[in-house]
Protein backbone atom coordinates (compact mmCIF):
# COMPACT_ATOMS: atom_id res chain seq x y z
CA UNK A 1 0.00 0.00 0.00
CA UNK A 2 1.38 3.42 -0.77
CA UNK A 3 1.52 5.81 2.34
CA UNK A 4 1.26 9.37 1.86
CA UNK A 5 4.98 9.99 1.48
CA UNK A 6 4.75 7.81 -1.99
CA UNK A 7 1.55 9.81 -3.30
CA UNK A 8 3.44 13.03 -2.60
CA UNK A 9 7.13 11.96 -4.44
CA UNK A 10 4.73 10.55 -7.20
CA UNK A 11 2.90 13.82 -8.03
CA UNK A 12 5.05 16.35 -10.30
CA UNK A 13 5.10 18.97 -8.08
CA UNK A 14 7.29 17.60 -5.45
CA UNK A 15 9.41 15.04 -8.07
CA UNK A 16 12.91 14.95 -6.95
CA UNK A 17 12.50 16.51 -3.70
CA UNK A 18 14.54 15.49 -1.30
CA UNK A 19 13.09 12.42 1.42
CA UNK A 20 13.71 14.19 4.27
CA UNK A 21 11.62 16.85 3.26
CA UNK A 22 9.03 14.22 2.25
CA UNK A 23 8.93 13.23 5.13
CA UNK A 24 8.52 16.52 7.22
CA UNK A 25 5.75 17.74 4.77
CA UNK A 26 3.91 14.36 4.88
CA UNK A 27 3.00 15.28 8.43
CA UNK A 28 1.00 18.56 7.03
CA UNK A 29 -0.90 16.42 4.29
CA UNK A 30 -4.04 14.08 4.41
CA UNK A 31 -6.12 12.57 1.16
CA UNK A 32 -9.44 14.32 -0.09
CA UNK A 33 -12.06 13.38 -3.03
CA UNK A 34 -14.77 16.09 -3.67
CA UNK A 35 -17.49 15.36 -5.59
CA UNK A 36 -18.55 17.19 -8.83
CA UNK A 37 -19.88 20.57 -7.79
CA UNK A 38 -18.09 20.36 -4.88
CA UNK A 39 -16.66 23.76 -3.60
CA UNK A 40 -12.58 22.92 -2.68
CA UNK A 41 -12.66 26.83 -1.28
CA UNK A 42 -14.46 29.61 -2.03
CA UNK A 43 -13.43 33.27 -2.92
CA UNK A 44 -12.86 35.56 0.56
CA UNK A 45 -12.36 32.48 2.48
CA UNK A 46 -9.56 31.36 4.99
CA UNK A 47 -6.69 29.73 2.57
CA UNK A 48 -5.56 27.38 5.25
CA UNK A 49 -4.25 24.54 2.66
CA UNK A 50 -3.17 24.07 -0.96
CA UNK A 51 -3.81 20.84 -3.22
CA UNK A 52 -1.82 18.59 -5.13
CA UNK A 53 -4.25 17.24 -7.91
CA UNK A 54 -4.19 13.12 -8.44
CA UNK A 55 -7.44 12.64 -10.37
CA UNK A 56 -10.58 14.68 -11.87
CA UNK A 57 -10.77 18.42 -12.40
CA UNK A 58 -10.97 21.30 -10.81
CA UNK A 59 -12.20 25.28 -12.23
CA UNK A 60 -11.53 28.31 -10.48
CA UNK A 61 -13.66 30.77 -11.24
CA UNK A 62 -15.10 34.18 -10.10
CA UNK A 63 -18.51 35.37 -10.04
CA UNK A 64 -19.57 38.82 -11.66
CA UNK A 65 -22.79 40.04 -11.22
CA UNK A 66 -25.10 40.07 -13.91
CA UNK A 67 -22.91 37.19 -15.96
CA UNK A 68 -22.83 34.79 -13.63
CA UNK A 69 -19.54 32.40 -12.51
CA UNK A 70 -16.85 33.49 -14.97
CA UNK A 71 -14.17 30.44 -15.45
CA UNK A 72 -10.47 31.65 -15.25
CA UNK A 73 -8.77 28.51 -15.46
CA UNK A 74 -9.18 24.86 -15.01
CA UNK A 75 -6.83 23.19 -13.01
CA UNK A 76 -6.12 19.28 -13.48
CA UNK A 77 -4.38 15.67 -12.36
CA UNK A 78 -0.60 16.42 -12.04
CA UNK A 79 -1.25 20.03 -10.87
CA UNK A 80 -1.07 21.86 -8.09
CA UNK A 81 -3.84 24.08 -6.90
CA UNK A 82 -3.66 27.50 -4.52
CA UNK A 83 -0.81 29.58 -3.15
CA UNK A 84 -2.65 32.38 -1.33
CA UNK A 85 -2.10 30.17 1.85
CA UNK A 86 1.45 31.56 1.28
CA UNK A 87 1.29 35.17 2.11
CA UNK A 88 -0.77 37.78 4.21
CA UNK A 89 -3.67 38.28 4.72
CA UNK A 90 -4.31 34.43 3.50
CA UNK A 91 -7.51 34.55 1.50
CA UNK A 92 -8.61 32.78 -1.30
CA UNK A 93 -8.87 35.36 -4.44
CA UNK A 94 -10.96 32.98 -6.60
CA UNK A 95 -13.80 29.89 -5.84
CA UNK A 96 -12.53 26.28 -6.92
CA UNK A 97 -14.98 24.23 -7.59
CA UNK A 98 -14.70 20.12 -9.07
CA UNK A 99 -16.03 19.88 -12.32
CA UNK A 100 -15.52 15.99 -11.61
CA UNK A 101 -14.73 13.92 -8.61
CA UNK A 102 -11.88 15.17 -7.84
CA UNK A 103 -9.20 13.31 -5.72
CA UNK A 104 -6.03 15.51 -4.32
CA UNK A 105 -4.05 15.47 -1.85
CA UNK A 106 -4.27 18.67 0.79
CA UNK A 107 -1.42 20.57 2.83
CA UNK A 108 -2.21 22.30 6.02
CA UNK A 109 -0.85 25.56 5.02
CA UNK A 110 0.15 26.54 8.67
CA UNK A 111 2.04 23.49 9.16
CA UNK A 112 3.93 23.50 6.29
CA UNK A 113 4.79 27.54 7.17
CA UNK A 114 5.35 26.17 10.08
CA UNK A 115 8.12 23.83 9.05
CA UNK A 116 9.36 26.02 6.47
CA UNK A 117 10.18 28.56 9.10
CA UNK A 118 11.97 25.91 10.82
CA UNK A 119 13.78 24.19 7.75
CA UNK A 120 14.98 27.21 5.65
CA UNK A 121 16.06 24.78 2.81
CA UNK A 122 12.68 23.57 2.65
CA UNK A 123 11.47 26.72 2.77
CA UNK A 124 13.24 27.26 -0.25
CA UNK A 125 12.60 24.71 -2.06
CA UNK A 126 9.27 25.02 -1.67
CA UNK A 127 9.43 28.68 -2.86
CA UNK A 128 11.16 27.67 -5.76
CA UNK A 129 8.56 24.98 -7.31
CA UNK A 130 5.53 27.07 -6.21
CA UNK A 131 7.60 30.67 -8.26
CA UNK A 132 8.05 28.15 -10.98
CA UNK A 133 4.24 27.31 -10.77
CA UNK A 134 3.54 31.09 -10.34
CA UNK A 135 5.58 32.25 -13.72
CA UNK A 136 4.29 29.62 -15.64
CA UNK A 137 0.78 30.94 -14.68
CA UNK A 138 1.72 34.60 -15.75
CA UNK A 139 3.07 33.63 -18.93
CA UNK A 140 -0.29 31.67 -19.91
CA UNK A 141 -2.19 34.72 -18.46
CA UNK A 142 0.00 36.84 -20.43
CA UNK A 143 -0.66 34.78 -23.89
CA UNK A 144 -4.56 34.46 -22.65
CA UNK A 145 -4.79 38.67 -22.65
CA UNK A 146 -3.08 38.62 -25.67
CA UNK A 147 -6.40 37.21 -27.27
CA UNK A 148 -4.16 35.51 -30.48
CA UNK A 149 -7.36 34.49 -32.55
CA UNK A 150 -8.46 37.48 -32.84
CA UNK A 151 -12.03 38.76 -31.74
CA UNK A 152 -15.20 39.17 -33.37
CA UNK A 153 -15.22 42.19 -36.16
CA UNK B 1 -5.41 4.48 -55.32
CA UNK B 2 -3.53 5.38 -52.62
CA UNK B 3 -2.52 9.08 -53.35
CA UNK B 4 -1.13 9.89 -50.54
CA UNK B 5 2.51 11.66 -49.94
CA UNK B 6 4.66 12.36 -47.06
CA UNK B 7 7.04 14.35 -49.54
CA UNK B 8 6.08 17.89 -51.35
CA UNK B 9 4.14 17.62 -54.42
CA UNK B 10 5.42 20.41 -57.15
CA UNK B 11 3.33 22.29 -58.89
CA UNK B 12 3.28 21.39 -62.55
CA UNK B 13 2.63 24.44 -63.91
CA UNK B 14 3.45 27.29 -61.46
CA UNK B 15 2.26 30.69 -62.77
CA UNK B 16 -0.88 29.19 -64.52
CA UNK B 17 -4.21 29.29 -62.29
CA UNK B 18 -6.29 26.24 -63.38
CA UNK B 19 -10.11 26.70 -62.73
CA UNK B 20 -12.00 25.15 -60.24
CA UNK B 21 -15.80 25.23 -59.09
CA UNK B 22 -16.72 25.75 -56.04
CA UNK B 23 -18.82 22.26 -54.97
CA UNK B 24 -19.72 23.17 -51.51
CA UNK B 25 -19.75 26.11 -49.06
CA UNK B 26 -19.37 25.35 -45.35
CA UNK B 27 -19.52 27.87 -42.46
CA UNK B 28 -16.93 26.63 -39.63
CA UNK B 29 -17.62 29.40 -37.43
CA UNK B 30 -18.75 33.70 -37.50
CA UNK B 31 -15.72 34.39 -39.76
CA UNK B 32 -14.76 31.36 -40.74
CA UNK B 33 -15.47 28.70 -43.87
CA UNK B 34 -14.40 25.97 -45.74
CA UNK B 35 -14.65 25.65 -49.55
CA UNK B 36 -15.06 22.05 -51.54
CA UNK B 37 -13.04 22.77 -55.16
CA UNK B 38 -13.35 20.54 -58.25
CA UNK B 39 -11.26 21.32 -61.50
CA UNK B 40 -13.72 22.58 -63.55
CA UNK B 41 -11.57 20.97 -66.79
CA UNK B 42 -12.54 18.05 -65.79
CA UNK B 43 -8.71 16.64 -65.83
CA UNK B 44 -6.69 14.85 -62.79
CA UNK B 45 -7.11 15.88 -59.44
CA UNK B 46 -4.22 17.85 -57.54
CA UNK B 47 -2.15 15.51 -55.51
CA UNK B 48 -0.73 17.19 -52.30
CA UNK B 49 1.01 16.49 -49.37
CA UNK B 50 -0.01 17.55 -45.66
CA UNK B 51 1.28 21.37 -44.73
CA UNK B 52 1.24 22.75 -48.07
CA UNK B 53 -1.10 25.74 -49.57
CA UNK B 54 -2.19 27.05 -52.85
CA UNK B 55 -2.56 30.22 -54.26
CA UNK B 56 -6.35 30.44 -54.61
CA UNK B 57 -7.42 33.64 -57.34
CA UNK B 58 -10.91 35.88 -56.42
CA UNK B 59 -11.17 37.15 -60.40
CA UNK B 60 -11.09 40.94 -60.37
CA UNK B 61 -10.14 40.97 -56.79
CA UNK B 62 -6.80 39.03 -55.82
CA UNK B 63 -4.71 36.24 -55.30
CA UNK B 64 -4.06 34.49 -51.32
CA UNK B 65 -2.34 31.95 -49.83
CA UNK B 66 -4.02 29.07 -48.23
CA UNK B 67 -3.45 25.97 -46.74
CA UNK B 68 -5.36 23.04 -47.85
CA UNK B 69 -7.11 21.17 -45.39
CA UNK B 70 -8.51 18.28 -47.19
CA UNK B 71 -7.71 15.03 -47.11
CA UNK B 72 -4.87 14.17 -48.93
CA UNK B 73 -6.18 10.38 -49.89
CA UNK B 74 -9.02 12.36 -51.82
CA UNK B 75 -7.93 15.03 -53.81
CA UNK B 76 -10.39 14.79 -55.97
CA UNK B 77 -12.13 17.16 -53.07
CA UNK B 78 -9.63 20.49 -52.90
CA UNK B 79 -10.54 21.48 -49.48
CA UNK B 80 -9.87 24.90 -48.36
CA UNK B 81 -10.76 26.97 -44.71
CA UNK B 82 -10.09 30.22 -44.05
CA UNK B 83 -11.09 33.21 -42.34
CA UNK B 84 -13.02 36.19 -43.90
CA UNK B 85 -10.48 39.35 -42.73
CA UNK B 86 -8.96 40.43 -45.51
CA UNK B 87 -10.12 42.01 -49.10
CA UNK B 88 -10.01 38.48 -51.06
CA UNK B 89 -10.48 35.97 -48.14
CA UNK B 90 -14.09 38.51 -47.90
CA UNK B 91 -14.84 38.41 -51.11
CA UNK B 92 -14.28 34.69 -51.34
CA UNK B 93 -16.71 34.26 -48.34
CA UNK B 94 -19.17 35.62 -50.42
CA UNK B 95 -18.77 32.89 -53.35
CA UNK B 96 -21.10 30.01 -53.64
CA UNK B 97 -21.95 26.92 -54.57
CA UNK B 98 -20.48 27.44 -58.80
CA UNK B 99 -18.62 29.84 -58.44
CA UNK B 100 -15.22 29.84 -60.35
CA UNK B 101 -11.60 30.12 -58.40
CA UNK B 102 -8.11 30.40 -59.76
CA UNK B 103 -6.13 28.03 -58.00
CA UNK B 104 -2.20 27.28 -58.55
CA UNK B 105 -0.25 25.04 -56.70
CA UNK B 106 0.86 23.21 -54.19
CA UNK B 107 3.23 24.55 -53.19
CA UNK B 108 5.68 24.38 -49.60
CA UNK B 109 6.88 22.19 -47.72
CA UNK B 110 5.08 19.22 -45.63
CA UNK B 111 4.72 18.07 -42.31
CA UNK B 112 7.59 15.59 -41.63
CA UNK B 113 5.30 12.32 -40.98
CA UNK B 114 7.55 9.80 -42.93
CA UNK B 115 10.54 11.11 -40.37
CA UNK B 116 7.60 10.50 -37.47
CA UNK B 117 6.69 6.88 -37.97
CA UNK B 118 7.29 4.89 -34.57
CA UNK B 119 7.37 7.83 -32.91
CA UNK B 120 4.92 9.95 -30.65
CA UNK B 121 3.03 12.70 -32.78
CA UNK B 122 1.54 15.85 -30.60
CA UNK B 123 -0.27 18.11 -32.74
CA UNK B 124 -0.40 21.37 -30.73
CA UNK B 125 -2.33 24.15 -32.63
CA UNK B 126 -4.69 26.76 -32.07
CA UNK B 127 -7.66 28.17 -33.91
CA UNK B 128 -7.78 28.27 -37.43
CA UNK B 129 -4.20 26.85 -37.11
CA UNK B 130 -6.06 23.18 -37.26
CA UNK B 131 -6.86 23.57 -40.87
CA UNK B 132 -3.20 22.95 -42.55
CA UNK B 133 -3.01 20.78 -39.95
CA UNK B 134 -6.03 18.10 -41.10
CA UNK B 135 -4.57 17.08 -43.95
CA UNK B 136 -1.49 15.61 -41.53
CA UNK B 137 -3.83 14.31 -38.91
CA UNK B 138 -6.23 12.57 -41.88
CA UNK B 139 -3.19 10.89 -42.66
CA UNK B 140 -1.49 9.61 -39.49
CA UNK B 141 -4.76 8.19 -38.84
CA UNK B 142 -5.08 6.85 -41.64
CA UNK B 143 -1.52 4.57 -41.25
CA UNK B 144 -2.68 4.63 -37.72
CA UNK B 145 -0.09 1.56 -37.36
CA UNK B 146 2.59 3.44 -38.40
CA UNK B 147 2.63 5.91 -35.21
CA UNK B 148 2.99 5.16 -31.41
CA UNK B 149 0.60 7.59 -29.66
CA UNK B 150 -0.88 10.41 -31.15
CA UNK B 151 -1.76 12.93 -29.20
CA UNK B 152 -3.87 16.58 -30.27
CA UNK B 153 -4.00 20.04 -28.36
CA UNK B 154 -6.49 21.93 -29.44
CA UNK B 155 -6.61 25.79 -28.44
CA UNK B 156 -9.60 28.22 -29.21
CA UNK B 157 -10.69 31.55 -27.87
CA UNK B 158 -14.39 30.25 -27.16
CA UNK B 159 -16.07 26.81 -27.96
CA UNK B 160 -17.73 29.08 -30.72
CA UNK B 161 -14.78 29.80 -32.42
CA UNK B 162 -13.75 26.18 -32.90
CA UNK B 163 -13.24 24.91 -35.80
CA UNK B 164 -13.89 21.60 -37.58
CA UNK B 165 -16.44 20.80 -34.62
CA UNK B 166 -17.73 17.41 -35.55
CA UNK B 167 -14.24 15.51 -36.66
CA UNK B 168 -12.71 16.95 -33.85
CA UNK B 169 -15.76 15.01 -31.59
CA UNK B 170 -15.24 12.39 -33.85
CA UNK B 171 -11.91 11.82 -33.28
CA UNK B 172 -12.34 12.02 -29.54
CA UNK B 173 -14.27 9.06 -29.85
CA UNK B 174 -11.63 6.84 -31.04
CA UNK B 175 -9.17 4.58 -28.59
CA UNK B 176 -6.05 5.48 -30.10
CA UNK B 177 -5.95 9.23 -30.47
CA UNK B 178 -5.76 11.62 -27.31
CA UNK B 179 -7.88 14.91 -28.11
CA UNK B 180 -7.44 17.79 -25.47
CA UNK B 181 -9.00 21.11 -26.05
CA UNK B 182 -9.28 24.33 -24.44
CA UNK B 183 -10.24 27.85 -24.71
CA UNK B 184 -9.15 30.78 -23.49
CA UNK B 185 -12.19 32.20 -22.26
CA UNK B 186 -15.29 29.74 -21.02
CA UNK B 187 -18.73 30.52 -22.48
CA UNK B 188 -22.10 28.98 -21.02
CA UNK B 189 -22.32 25.26 -21.62
CA UNK B 190 -18.38 25.10 -21.76
CA UNK B 191 -17.45 22.15 -19.43
CA UNK B 192 -14.57 21.14 -20.86
CA UNK B 193 -10.50 22.78 -19.94
CA UNK B 194 -9.66 27.09 -19.77
CA UNK B 195 -6.50 28.54 -20.39
CA UNK B 196 -4.58 28.35 -23.53
CA UNK B 197 -3.51 25.67 -25.51
CA UNK B 198 0.47 25.73 -24.15
CA UNK B 199 -0.76 24.86 -20.64
CA UNK B 200 -2.47 21.71 -21.84
CA UNK B 201 1.85 20.74 -22.82
CA UNK B 202 3.24 19.49 -19.32
CA UNK B 203 0.63 16.77 -18.49
CA UNK B 204 -0.19 15.43 -22.04
CA UNK B 205 0.68 11.55 -22.78
CA UNK B 206 3.64 11.90 -24.89
CA UNK B 207 7.44 10.97 -23.97
CA UNK B 208 10.00 13.77 -25.10
CA UNK B 209 12.54 11.44 -26.01
CA UNK B 210 10.71 9.91 -28.70
CA UNK B 211 8.20 12.45 -30.26
CA UNK B 212 7.77 14.78 -33.06
CA UNK B 213 6.08 17.88 -32.45
CA UNK B 214 3.68 19.67 -35.48
CA UNK B 215 2.93 23.38 -34.17
CA UNK B 216 0.49 25.89 -35.94
CA UNK B 217 -0.80 28.97 -35.16
CA UNK B 218 -0.53 32.63 -34.19
CA UNK B 219 3.41 32.99 -34.51
CA UNK B 220 2.66 34.43 -30.57
CA UNK B 221 0.89 31.05 -29.79
CA UNK B 222 3.85 28.92 -31.81
CA UNK B 223 6.42 31.28 -29.40
CA UNK B 224 5.12 30.02 -26.48
CA UNK B 225 4.45 26.71 -27.37
CA UNK B 226 8.06 26.17 -28.62
CA UNK B 227 8.48 27.49 -25.48
CA UNK B 228 6.66 24.72 -23.42
CA UNK B 229 7.68 22.24 -25.22
CA UNK B 230 11.47 22.60 -24.69
CA UNK B 231 10.87 22.84 -21.13
CA UNK B 232 8.94 19.36 -21.00
CA UNK B 233 12.16 18.29 -23.19
CA UNK B 234 11.97 18.23 -26.47
CA UNK B 235 15.03 19.53 -28.76
CA UNK B 236 14.86 21.96 -31.77
CA UNK B 237 15.07 19.06 -34.27
CA UNK B 238 11.94 17.26 -32.88
CA UNK B 239 9.94 20.53 -33.30
CA UNK B 240 8.18 21.60 -36.70
CA UNK B 241 6.25 25.22 -37.41
CA UNK B 242 4.44 26.01 -40.42
CA UNK B 243 5.00 30.36 -40.74
CA UNK B 244 2.59 32.32 -42.54
CA UNK B 245 3.96 35.61 -44.41
CA UNK B 246 2.91 37.87 -47.14
CA UNK B 247 3.71 34.95 -50.06
CA UNK B 248 2.84 36.78 -53.13
CA UNK B 249 4.58 34.61 -56.22
CA UNK B 250 4.89 31.26 -53.91
CA UNK B 251 7.46 29.85 -56.14
CA UNK B 252 10.29 32.01 -54.74
CA UNK B 253 11.07 34.77 -57.34
CA UNK B 254 8.97 37.77 -55.77
CA UNK B 255 10.77 38.00 -52.32
CA UNK B 256 7.81 39.46 -50.35
CA UNK B 257 7.61 36.29 -47.58
CA UNK B 258 11.37 36.38 -47.18
CA UNK B 259 12.53 35.22 -43.60
CA UNK B 260 16.04 35.62 -43.30
CA UNK B 261 17.92 33.39 -45.75
CA UNK B 262 14.47 31.49 -46.33
CA UNK B 263 11.69 32.39 -48.55
CA UNK B 264 8.18 30.80 -46.51
CA UNK B 265 6.76 29.92 -49.92
CA UNK B 266 9.23 27.28 -51.32
CA UNK B 267 11.53 26.50 -48.26
CA UNK B 268 8.40 26.59 -45.64
CA UNK B 269 5.72 26.95 -44.76
CA UNK B 270 6.82 23.90 -42.49
CA UNK B 271 10.49 24.42 -41.53
CA UNK B 272 12.20 22.10 -38.72
CA UNK B 273 12.23 24.73 -35.78
CA UNK B 274 16.29 24.61 -35.95
CA UNK B 275 16.16 25.72 -39.43
CA UNK B 276 14.22 29.27 -37.73
CA UNK B 277 15.32 29.27 -34.79
CA UNK B 278 18.04 32.33 -34.75
CA UNK B 279 15.64 34.98 -36.40
CA UNK B 280 12.33 33.78 -34.95
CA UNK B 281 10.13 36.10 -33.28
CA UNK B 282 12.89 38.60 -34.04
CA UNK B 283 11.11 42.07 -35.41
CA UNK B 284 13.88 42.94 -37.25
CA UNK B 285 13.83 40.21 -39.89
Amino acid sequence: MQTMKDLIAEHPFFRGLDPEHLDVIAGCAQNVRFQAGEFLFREGDEADRFFLIRHGRVALSTYIPERGAITIQTIGAGEVLGWSWLFPPYRWHFDARALEVTRAIAFDGKCLREKCQADSKLGYELMRRFASIMMDRLQATRLQLLDVYGGRS
Amino acid sequence: MNTMSAEPIQAVDPMAPRWYRILQRRRENHDTFTLELTPEDGGAPMAFAPGQFNMLYVFGVGEIPISISGDPSQPQRLIHTTRAVGTVTKAMSRLGKGDLLGVRGPFGTSWPLAEAEGKDVVVVTGGIGLAPLRPAIYQLLAQREKYARIVLLYGARTQEDMVFRRELERWSARLDVEIFATVDRATSGWRGNVGVATTLIPHAPFDPDDTIALVCGPEVMMRYTVAALEKRGLEHEQIYISMERNMKCAVGFCGHCQFGPQFICKDGPVFRFDQVRAIFGKWEV
